[in-house]
């Protein structure tokens, strides 16, 4: 047992956070609305490295593990980027693995970005990034096709992400089969497991302006950070953060461990839990959970000033919002959830 | 970061596993419900006889705290009479951790045979969370102390050895400043103790005190040094001695009532969509809990006292077992509301046991208002408004 990063994982995020403080924030995000893209601030990203810092060494990649991963997003999601990165990490690793992750994809020259759910009549609806992605991967029936074209029209919404439809008139093939199947499963597991990391930034960021907030904003001649009717609102985010942030590395540290080969175990009874999808889905709900509370707590401690535009809270708050329902409603996570718990066949992408 | 348990631990986990199957009789459960008290001095003795008991004292030897962690955990998991043995190694630890050569040969080594208990007397009846304010004093006379008063919620008392004692031995200071530390023997002439019962099936106690002389060297910690010791023992007993899983054997009875309970809709209940959607909810507040727990575990384990870390893990653990106690009551409507032995009880009145028990967890070992306070006060650094 260790709950420390590794020293390796420590320079990561001390390299990470340098460059979203730097080159995203508030400011940035606001500049990018509604449209949900920093152009200038991915074209720097690319110069890290990392677009294809998770893809296996053997396919180009800089040979990141998930649990490497999720550092990187969490200070994207603290410094609220307005990048698809989440999205391309792992569709460019579910590319890898069908032998289909080219140079563009690897440098993040060409964006690549994956359809959530099942195309219907011929459209993946509603893409996280499909508003900036060239390239977007989906699964349809059993096989994994690969749209290729411009970017779709953005869809306005609530959090300013960049949302489209995407027809996949014209897609390729990929793979398909059980194996095709499997791998798209990995990949959404992925996905929920970096999502809820970048919600788990949001939660942070969202709890130190409240708090810096109640600090410094006086009212009847005092703090209002000093009136117990706001600290215990506020005092209740740590440990949903903090839990939030031990799931999400959990269920990176099983994802990384079923790639070596290693299953397992969806003990509800025992609560001893280890398998990868099961977990995947436990981060994402308790993340979106803390990121629902914490930037909703933050935004009414700013009173009426929370709820304006110059203020940065609601950007949190919009944002956290989107990305926890893009994928689907949580109670329908939650029963997805408890047929895995309940049948004792949460074997996920790990069999 | 890893989260699997080192060899040692989960060899650990299996011998605590193997004790329970063996020892955690229907004889055991149904005894400490019916009694209210929830320890089993003959369980106790049979982990202290195993060798399981050693590494349950926290800071003691070179055992690992993770261990600690696992073994009240494994018990709570299971719904074994822990609470007594829980506040007996934490006074095993707090001895362990500022008491004298005379503590550790009298009491210490005792508490480890798993055969002797303590109880913690530090509440009274207009001091609780507000405990700095007590009045029970003690009073030098010689080479001893003599000690007049009251206290409440002294749960265990009626079947301790010790109780360690926070009194107050200089009025003329501010009232965190006044306060020392004993170690008390239940037998000494001068002490009562009263039944209080509770709405849950668990008893508790007030016990009174009149002019009960103690020798100095049943002082605990230094004269007017009291708060320092309470700041050990409560660093010890929010999240690492049980009390974060309650959640975990709830679920289990819910899972196994609702696999057989028919559903007004049709079905059986546990193909109910909401029905699912909480036990899952519940799932995730479980793991969570236990990852919190297991965080503060590792702060004690790399030399840390992880009184904040605990405090979060009470806050976070406590709030979710009572909400999905309230959701499962509700989902097996009226057979929720009957209690154990009785025909038709949902999960056998593991529901209505829950459900009593439940208000409880928010206000013992620091309410959540206090946890709140240490919470916005000590980490996140807002203006303390006492």
């Amino acid at each position: 047992m260790d709950l420390d990063l590794t020293e390796d994982q420590e320079a990561i995020r001390e390299v990470f956070a340098g460059f979203f403080s730097y080159e995203t924030g508030p400011e940035r995000a606001r500049a990018a609305e509604p449209h949900g893209f920093d152009t200038r601030a991915w074209d720097r990203l690319m110069q890290t490295g990392a677009p294809g810092m998770g893809v296996a060494e053997s396919s180009g990649g800089g040979g990141a593990t998930l649990a490497d991963l999720t550092v990187v997003v969490e200070e994207a999601g603290a410094h609220i980027a307005a990048l698809p990165l989440v999205d391309h990490m792992v569709a460019a690793r579910l590319l890898a693995t069908v032998g289909a992750c080219d140079a563009d994809v690897l440098a993040g020259a060409t964006i690549i970005g994956l359809a959530l759910r099942p195309p219907v009549d011929g459209v993946a609806r509603t893409v996280p990034t499909g508003a900036v992605a060239r390239r977007v991967v989906a699964l349809d029936g059993d096989a994994l096709v690969l749209i290729d074209g411009d970017p779709g029209d953005h869809l306005e919404n609530h959090g300013c992400l960049p949302l489209a439809h995407r027809p996949l008139a014209g897609a390729t093939v990929l793979a398909a089969g059980p194996d095709a199947v499997d791998a798209y499963r990995r990949a959404l597991d992925e996905w929920r497991a970096l999502t809820a990391s970048t919600l788990v930034g949001m939660t942070r960021t969202a709890l130190d302006l409240g708090v810096d907030y109640a600090k410094e904003r006086q009212q009847f001649g005092r703090p209002i950070g000093s009136f117990q009717a706001i600290q215990h609102l506020l005092a209740d985010l740590p440990g949903l953060l903090d839990g939030a942030r031990l799931i999400t590395a959990k269920a990176a540290w099983a994802g990384d461990r079923a790639v070596a080969g290693q299953t397992g175990m969806a003990d509800m009874g025992d609560n001893e839990i280890t398998d990868f999808a099961a977990l995947a889905c436990m981060a994402l709900v308790s993340a979106g959970e803390a990121a629902a509370t914490s930037t909703d707590r933050s935004l009414h401690v700013h009173g009426g000033y929370g709820f304006s535009e110059e203020y940065d809270i609601q950007l949190y708050f919009r944002r956290a919002r989107a990305l926890t329902m893009v994928l689907d409603d949580p109670a329908r996570e939650c029963r997805r959830l408890a047929d895995m718990l309940l049948t004792g066949q949460a074997t996920g992408a790990t069999a | 970061m890893d989260f699997s348990l080192s060899p040692s631990a989960v060899d650990f986990r299996a011998e605590v596993k193997a004790f329970i199957a063996e020892h955690l009789t229907a004889e055991v459960v149904d005894q400490m419900h019916a009694t209210g008290t929830f320890n089993d001095k003959a369980f106790n003795a049979a982990l202290a006889d195993a060798g399981l008991l050693a590494g349950a004292v926290p800071g003691y030897g070179d055992r690992d705290p993770i261990e600690l962690y696992i073994l009240f955990n494994e018990l709570e998991k299971a719904g074994a009479p822990y609470d007594g043995l829980a506040v007996t190694m934490l006074v095993a630890g707090v001895v362990n951790a500022v008491g004298t050569d005379f503590h550790r040969t009298r009491v210490l080594e005792k508490l480890l045979t798993g055969r002797l208990n303590c109880c913690l007397g530090y509440s009274e009846p207009d001091h609780g969370s507000d405990v700095a304010s007590i009045t029970t004093k003690a009073v030098r006379d010689g080479d001893e102390w003599v000690i007049t008063g009251q206290k409440m919620w002294t749960t265990m008392a009626h079947v301790s050895d010790w109780v360690i004692l926070l009194t107050r031995t200089n009025p003329g200071v501010p009232r965190h400043k006044g306060l020392t530390m004993f170690l008390v023997p239940m037998d000494t002439p001068g002490i009562e103790v009263q039944p209080v019962p509770t709405m849950a099936t668990e008893r508790t106690n007030a016990t009174f005190y009149d002019e009960v002389r103690v020798g100095d060297e049943w002082r605990l910690g230094e004269v007017d040094g009291g708060w320092a010791v309470m700041g050990v023992a409560l660093a010890f007993e929010r999240g690492v001695m049980g009390g974060t899983n309650p959640a975990v054997p709830l679920l289990r009875h819910v899972r196994d009532w609702a696999g057989g309970a028919a559903s007004p809709d049709g079905g059986t209940m546990l193909q109910d969509p909401l029905l699912r959607e909480r036990l899952a909810r519940t799932a995730i507040g479980n793991q969570v809990s236990q990852l919190l727990t297991l965080r503060a575990a590792w702060i004690a384990a790399t030399g840390g006292l992880p009184g904040l870390e605990g405090s979060m893990a009470k806050l976070y653990a406590t709030g979710r077992y009572q909400q999905a106690v309230g959701w499962f009551q509700e989902m097996a409507g009226a057979e929720g509301l009957l209690s154990f032995g009785v025909d038709a009880a949902a999960a056998d009145g593991w529901i209505d046991y829950d459900a009593r028990h439940a208000p409880v967890t928010t206000i013992y070992g620091g309410t959540t208002e206090i946890n709140r306070n240490n919470v916005a006060e000590r980490h996140l650094g807002l203006p303390r408004d006492r």
